[in-house]
This record gives C-alpha cells, structure tokens and sequence, in this order.
C-alpha cells in the first residue's frame, strides 16, 4: 500500500473509545492552555481518543523536554569533534579518528525502577543499548549511575538487590560489558532512587545511521522486533510525575524486558546498516510506535500513514490508543528504500525476528493512522515534536534559602576515621554490585570496575582506547547547585584524565524534582548554568542526554543530580594507567592546590547526617591546566599511577590506591614537614590528584610541573605493608581490606562476598 | 589450524574468541551458523560462551537442539578437537559430550571475576604449555556455574584423571574458600575420555593478550595449536 485510502477524511473515534473532553485532557496531564492549543492545532476540532493519547505522550516532559530544552540550549553542544549536534540524533556521535566515531548516550529510568526495580533497571539498560545501536554503532561498554535511600532500609535493600539484578542479567545475555559507574546512598533518595544507564558504541562514520523518515514518498515503514502488547502505556507520562502512594498502582506503566532479543535486535540492526537499504531507523522507546514514527517523519518534513491493523500484536483487542502508547520494548521502525525492503525481510527474519510492513512515507507532514477501516488519527507532525509545535516553558524561579551554616566535628582519632571512612557504603569497595555484571565481555577491558578512576576499553582494530567515567556529587549540588555542578564536570573529566585519556565530549542525565515549584526550578537553572561553565573551560561540548524532572515524593525531592557521562580517548592503549601503586619506591604527589573543607564531604555524612557549609570553589582554569598536565605526563610515561581526591580526601585515595596494587602488596609511606591535620588527610576540596612518579624520571617530572604553573607536594614513597604517615597514624593492608572490601555487604545486611 | 566458531542466537562470546583465533594466534577462522548443516573443513570447534536461545527452559538445553550440534556430536565423537567455554560447557554436559551439569551458583547471583584455576593435568592437548599445578588466573562470568555429578559418576572421572581444572586461591590452594560456585570437588574445565573434548566455565579467551589485564589464558590455545601443528 502507498496511497492512503482515507485521503480528504477526518478521523473519527472507534466505538470503544470514551468521549474526549477537558477532564480527560487533565487526565491526560494537559493544561487547560496545552488542550486548547491542541483543538488549535487540529484547526479547531476536538481530538480523537486516540490523538489525545498521543498529544499526551508527545507533550510529556519526558517526550517533550519542555521545561527543560530552553535552559540545555544554553549548553555548549557543538565544536570540538562532534559528528552531529546535541539532540539531534538518539545518542551523541563523536569523532574518535580512523574513520571511526563513539556514540554514547545516558538516560534515566528513575520511576519504573522506583516501583518495579528488577524490570525498570533492565529496561532501562534495553533503551540506552537500542538508542546507540540504532545510530548503527556496536555497543562495547554499558556503565551506570545509581541513587539509594539509606542500605540498612528494607525496602532500599529490595531495590538494591533488584537494580542490580535487572541491569546485570540484561546486560550480561546481550553481552556487553558493564564497565562502571557509581552507586551512592542518602537518605535523600529513600523514596526515590535514581538508576541512569550509559551505553557507549563504535560505528565507522559511513555506516551511521538516521532517525528519519527521509523525503520519499512511498518508502515502506517496516516494523521490526517484538510483538506489541499492553505494557508502558503511559510510560512516559508516568515519568512525568511526582511519585505517590498510588504510584505503586503504576506497575503495569513499568515495560518488561528480553535481552535475548535485544541481542537478535543488535546484531539485525547492525546488519542492516551494512546494507545501503535503509534511509532510516529508529527504535520506538518512551511513547512507542507513536515517538518513533513521528520524530523519523519529523526529521525532514515528511508524513507517515500507518495501518495499525498490521502491527503484530502480542495480544487480542487491542484499541489504536493502545497500540501506538504500547512501550513493549525491542522494537523499532525502519523505513526502507522502495524496492529492497526483501533485504530488510530477509535479514530480520534470518535472525528469527518479526518483519512486517505497516505503513508508508507521505509528504503531507502529517501523522495519520488507520485501524478497523476507519482513519483514528490525523495530526501534523511539527506539532508533535521537539523543536515544532510541542510547548516550551521557562518556568517561574525563586531562590532557597542558603544552605544551612558548616556543621561538623572534625575526626581526632585518624587511624579510625581512615577505617570508618573505607568501611562507608559510599566508599567502599563497589565488588557486590560489579560482581553481578559481566564487565569483561567482548576482552576489550584494560581497566576493569574499581581499577582506576576511569573504565578503559579497547577499541578493537586500533591501539586506542576509551575512557569512560559517570560522576555527580549531588550532596555537593544541595549546598549550591551552580558551584557543585561545576564540580561535577569537572570531577568526571578529572576521572578521564586520570587515565591518561582526552575527554571528547559529555552526556547528562539530569535528575531533579518538580520543575513547577520555583525553588525546585532556580535549582535547575542553576546547575545548568554551572555545567556550562565547565563544559566551556574544558572544551568538552554537551552531546546530549536526558532530564527527569519529578523525583520527588510526599517526603520531599532527591538532591539535584546532574549526572556526568565523560567519554576521553587514549591514541596508545598502553600508555594508559590505573590507579593502584606499580611498584615500591616510586615518589608520591599530591598535585593541585592545598585547599579543602568539610562542606559536603564524606566525613561529615558519616558524622552529621546531611550535607552543610559552603563549598570549597574550584578553579576553572587551574582545573583545565591540571588535567592537561596529567594526559601529557601520562602519556609521556612519567605517572605510574593516578587517583582523584574525592570522597574522603586524601587518605582514601591512599589507601585505594594501596588496595588496588599488584595481589595488594604495596603500600605507602608517607611524611609531611607541616602538621598533618584531619582536614588536610579527610576533607576534601577540587582539582586534587595523587599520582606516583619512579625516581628514574621524577626531575623531568618536576620540571614540567613548574612550568605548568601547578601546585605540588611530595607527600611519601610507595612501598610498605600499609598506609602510614611517619610519627601519626598507620593502617594495615588487613585492616584496610576488612574494611573497604565489606562495607558495603555489612550496610546490606549481606553475607561477606555476597 | 582451521577453526570453526559456533554463532548460536544470544552467542555473545563468539567474537572474542573468533578475535583470540584469529589475530592473536594467527588461526584460520570461520563462523558457522547454528543453522548449518555441515561443518566444513574444520580442525576444531569452539562453542562459545553467551546465552544461546536466551537460556531459556536451562542453559544450553535449546542450543543442544540446534542443527548444527548433530554435526558437533559426529566430529567430536570422531576425536575432532571441541572446546566449549561456559554456555558452550553447558552445551557439553546438555548433549552428552561430557558428564554432569552445570546449576545455578550457590549465591544464586551471576559472579564476574578473574579467577586462580590450578592445572590438573599437563599430558593433555590443552594444557601440555602448562607446568604441573600451574595457576591460572581466567575469569569466570556466569550464573549457573556450578558443576555437580553424582557421586558414582563423580568418582569416574575423577579415577580417569578427567578434571582439568580446579577453582583454587592465588597460592593454589583447592578449599572451600577458593570456589566460587560451589562446585563439585571445585570443579572448572573436564575433558572427555578421548582426551578431544574440553568443557570449562573459566573464559580463557578473556586473557589472551597482555594490553587487557594480562595473558594467562593463552597457555591453553597454545597448547592445542602447537601441539596439532607439531603432530
């Protein structure tokens, strides 16, 4: 079929559907203004059942970012070797060189792990593999960024323990390897836990593919992958709401997933893009069948008709409504060239998956869809989407109360505090979790989970490497949004750095409350502001993300948590580092300035309970010559070993660097001329690093750092049986291990090496 | 030596090992789809790890099933050389290649982790580039690991000297405390009577090239290639 049967109709409702008015509208979480814009827009009818669902999804925070995509406009998200502009396609696309890119991409999936943790997670984990595979990129690392209420909590336990569930087996049966991340807990997140996936994929720039529709009229639109059912109707407008009591009821807007055929997916979308068949692809992930059809036919003006009566269907009775608002997952939409979609068929259906016709290309930029013979949908396309007709807000801001003034007990008793800041279940060892992913498939992982500051994956056929790293403080954020988020980007490139890597460019997820509420909004305003800032002085533009918006609950909002996806690259494999001591004797460093403070440190959550004071602010500028220095000395072979300062201070980066040598054999001696203060050892401030330098090269060493214009302070020699500073305090490998390699067992209430 | 390496749905080792064949150890290597009827001119198949048929009903029960296994069984049971790694181990014991099964580990949760492994035997076509109770370290990746054989059958293999490999600390150690899984006699890779058959939860192919971590898993490939090459 190429010509719509229903030329010159209007769309009438199916007999089952209920009467449209404004109270369904609100149902339908539109305003008052947004319902008369649509009958606006439909040039003053009423819409359909059916199109009222589909105004609803497209027009959600979630589909729509529109209260969000005036403020990330504001964000550096071009130059630098980027291949497309921020937004533009599903996931960032970065030149890496060799005529290969990185495509990578985080997103949140904070409300269905909330009420269904095992399935949310998983599903969570499907859509960012499916948004970078369907650029036409193999996924060769996944990494995740997770947000708990307090471990000795019961029910947080029950979402532990589900979340990592969910994101393990998914990812280990698709088979690509978790790599990294960063769990945290806080009683900021008790009722609403924040699960971010990031995935990252290599595809040689001639064989990306496009999320359109493209301009040809009569190009079929096949559909491919899994049946369609009645899950995740309304995800996305699920996700664009405050958490409740009734948000358990919610349950059935929580998608299911297979990774089994997530994996036949992959590899049949990635033989398609050997072909030149294709003039797009899309997957359909929040808002299903209707987001995908209508951001492909989006992208260049064209029209899509659909006959919904084709979509194969895994259940009986299903209404138009339901079909297009379906979010079961490992689908996606193709549109073929006319003629070859035999190709299309016959490399899907190789792979045992469904491939079926179910529409066609128009050009009269409108979205229409039949069902039961009858037309159940007519809507302009630039109506519906991103940068079109959907609605774009600046919300009313007004700015909280300062955080509240510095309150802290500074520890007197060093050798304990060092043992209860590694026995932390922020700090320590993460195993429990990393365990339960397959980070080594596809043998590309020089450095593993809690190996270094950064993940390192090997680009298969070149010598480069990737660096991968996801961080956000939100403790930091809570005390001042603009500062800590400064930090944060800093941090994550930091991370990178570390490795020896050059970071190329940022993903974000931001996770924050209810943009309605004026303070919750300055916040966000704020934090986009601070990241800006940093992304412009480090050079590394934003390549896209995603905002969750509503993370919040009767007991209040989760800290803001602007998470950071950093992808850096590495030309030579080899001269990449990690962070565990190499060998006894080499000279150790602190580089960056001798300024740090209690606000919002890991100390004082351990002691106080929340997060107080004023940040320690970093130096933009110091920031991007430190992190220059380190890629160059890393890769001139002088660094042996580098580790950021971060929770904790100094004295955890020690000791992990300790716990992390070869078979944890070399410790590390250290001695001050000045007072060795709890504050210098435990508090923590920015652009702070440890690194080890072998006394073969340490002249050369210190050279450069001086007319890099940076601070520095021999602080010790690796080598010993422990961490211990001369005439203070020491702490032995075994007391260290007991405590960093339990923690966070212990917190759960789990057996050791659980 | 030619290789083949079995691509079943939701294989997702298959590269990884085509990789090791291929450019670390120079090998001739092809993919074979599960749906072929014939093998080809092959020297040795490897039935790489993954979750064949999604791992639905049990691990490697559907895959056991699939066309091309029937050819498998022929050329393994005419002492062709067959190495199945993980999933491709479940394969094994599901058709009967090798004894045992392989159930869900005793922490019921999927364990990731380098893993000591000491070396039983070093008469054998895998491991002869190994010194006797060498350790290995070879990661394990899985859920259902745990290898368990009924006590008579048990005493059989162990009497033949079958076990290959055993779970052990870094010293090598076999305890308790040194297996992961619980298996049975801390049980990791067995081989067949006609010593052509080798069957481990450990991924060797993992640790083939010094830049990723380090290269303990080569001692087992170069083992079968030179000592074909040689013959």
């Amino acid at each position: 079929m190429t010509q719509d049967p229903f030329s010159g109709q209007t769309p009438t409702p199916m007999p089952s559907d209920p009467p449209v008015d404004r109270e369904l509208a609100h149902a339908h979480q539109l305003t008052d203004d947004e319902y008369d814009q649509v009958i606006e827009l439909l040039g003053g009818r009423e819409p359909t059942f059916t199109e009222l669902g589909v105004y609803s999804v497209m027009w959600s925070e979630h589909a729509s970012y529109k209260n969000s995509i005036l403020q990330l406009k504001t964000l550096p998200r071009s130059g630098g070797k980027l291949l497309v502009a921020a937004g533009e396609e599903n996931a960032g696309l970065v030149d890496i060189g060799d005529g290969l890119a990185v495509a990578f991409k985080v997103e949140s999936h904070n409300h269905p792990s909330a009420v269904e943790p095992y399935q949310g997670a998983a599903t969570g984990v499907g859509g960012i593999l499916r948004d970078v595979f369907t650029m036409g990129a193999r996924p060769i690392a996944c990494l995740n960024s997770l947000r708990f209420g307090p471990p000795e909590d019961d029910r947080v336990r029950y979402l532990v323990d589900g979340v990592v569930r969910g994101i393990g087996d998914y990812g280990n049966c698709v088979g690509i390897p978790t790599v990294g991340g960063e769990v945290y807990f806080d009683e900021a997140y008790r009722g609403n836990p924040l699960v971010n996936a990031m995935a990252v994929g290599i595809v040689e720039h001639d064989k990306v593919l496009k999320a359109t529709a493209g301009t040809e009229p009569g190009n079929p639109v096949i559909y491919i992958g899994s049946r369609t059912g009645r899950d995740g109707i309304h995800g996305a407008t699920f996700a664009s709401e405050e958490l409740s009591e009734e948000s358990k009821s919610r349950k059935s807007n929580v998608q299911v997933g297979d990774p089994f055929t997530e994996k036949l997916l992959l590899e049949a979308t990635l033989e398609l893009g050997d072909t030149d068949a294709l003039v797009g692809i899309q997957d359909m992930g929040a808002a299903g069948l209707t987001c995908s059809s209508c951001e492909m036919a989006g992208k260049d003006g064209a029209g899509i008709f659909l006959d919904l009566d084709k979509v194969p269907r895994r259940e009986e009775g299903m209404t138009p409504y339901e079909v297009l608002l379906s979010e079961s997952q490992e689908r996606m939409l193709v549109v073929a060239k006319r003629g070859r979609e035999q190709e299309v068929f016959d490399i899907v259906r190789r792979w045992d998956l469904q491939a079926v016709e179910v529409g066609f290309v128009t050009n009269d930029g409108r979205m229409r869809a039949s069902a039961d013979g009858q037309l159940v949908l007519d809507i302009p396309v630039d109506t519906l989407v991103l940068g079109g007709g959907a609605p774009q807000y600046v919300r009313e801001v007004e700015e909280p109360a300062p955080a509240p003034a510095l309150s802290v007990t500074e520890p007197q008793d060093f050798r304990n505090a060092t043992l209860q800041l590694l026995a932390s279940s922020n700090v320590a060892s993460k195993r429990h979790v990393y365990r339960q992913y397959d980070h080594m498939v596809g043998a590309s992982t020089r450095l593993e989970p809690g190996r270094g500051d950064a993940a390192l994956v090997r680009v298969a056929g070149t010598n480069k490497v990737l660096s991968i790293a996801i961080d956000c403080n939100g403790r930091q954020l809570s005390l001042n949004p603009r500062e800590g988020a400064r930090q944060a980007v800093a941090e994550s490139c930091r991370n990178v750095a570390c490795t020896g890597a050059q970071p190329l460019g940022i993903t974000n997820c931001l996770n924050f409350g209810n943009p309605y509420k004026p303070k919750m909004y300055w916040t966000f305003v704020e934090a986009v502001g601070g990241m800006g800032e940093a992304c412009r002085a480090f050079g590394t533009p934003v390549t896209g993300g995603n905002v969750s918006f509503y993370n919040e609950n009767p007991s209040g909002a989760v800290f803001p948590t602007p998470v950071i996806g950093v992808v850096g690259l590495a030309e030579d494999a080899s001269k990449t580092i990690g962070m565990g001591f190499t060998r006894e004797g080499d000279a150790i460093f602190l580089l960056g300035p001798d300024r740090a403070g209690w606000a919002g440190s890991e100390w004082q959550n351990i002691t106080e309970g929340s997060p107080s004071g004023e940040l320690t602010p970093i130096d933009l500028e110091l920031e991007a010559k430190l992190q220059e220095f380190l890629i160059k000395s890393i890769n001139c072979g002088w660094i042996s070993a580098a580790h950021d300062l971060s929770d904790g201070g100094l004295v955890v980066s020690l000791c992990e660097m300790a716990l992390t040598s070869p078979n944890r054999s070399i410790g590390a001696l250290l001695e001050r001329e000045e007072d060795v203060t709890a504050s210098w050892l435990f508090a923590e401030g920015p652009s702070r690093v440890v690194v080890t330098v072998s006394p073969m090269v340490i002249d050369e060493f210190e050279e450069a750092v001086e007319a890099a214009g940076l601070p520095i302070e021999w602080i010790g020699t690796t080598g010993g049986k422990g961490v211990g500073f001369r005439g203070v305090f020491s702490v032995s490998f075994d007391e260290m291990a007991d405590a960093y390699d339990n923690g966070l067992e212990r917190a759960l209430g789990l057996k050791p090496n659980a | 030596m030619k290789w083949g390496v079995i691509v079943f749905p939701g294989s997702n080792c298959d590269r990884d090992a085509y990789d090791v064949l291929g450019r670390v150890f120079g090998q001739d290597v092809r993919f074979i789809w599960h749906k072929e009827t014939e093998l080809g001119d092959v020297d040795g198949i490897l039935l790489p790890g993954g979750f064949s048929y999604g791992d639905y009903l049990r691990s490697g029960a559907i895959a056991r099933f699939s066309p091309v296994m029937n050819e498998v069984i022929a050329f393994a049971n005419k002492g062709g050389i067959v190495i199945g790694i993980c999933n491709g181990f479940q394969m094994l014991t599901e058709s009967g290649l090798l004894p045992g099964a392989l159930r869900q580990n005793h922490s019921l949760r999927f364990i990731c982790q380098d893993q000591p492994v000491r070396v039983e035997r070093t008469d054998t076509r895998f491991t002869n580039a190994c010194t006797p109770q060498q350790v290995l370290r070879i990661p394990i990746a899985h859920h259902e690991g745990s290898y368990f054989l009924a006590e008579d059958e048990l005493k059989r293999l162990e009497d033949r000297n079958g076990v290959l490999f055993r779970y052990c600390s870094l010293s090598g150690d076999v305890d308790a405390e040194s297996n992961p899984n619980g298996s049975v006699n801390n049980i990791a890779g067995i081989i067949n009577e006609g010593g052509n058959v080798l069957g481990m939860m450990p991924h060797p192919e993992r640790r083939c090239d010094a830049l990723i971590v380090h290269d303990d898993g080569r001692a087992i490939f170069e083992s079968v290639i030179d000592q074909f090459v040689n013959a």
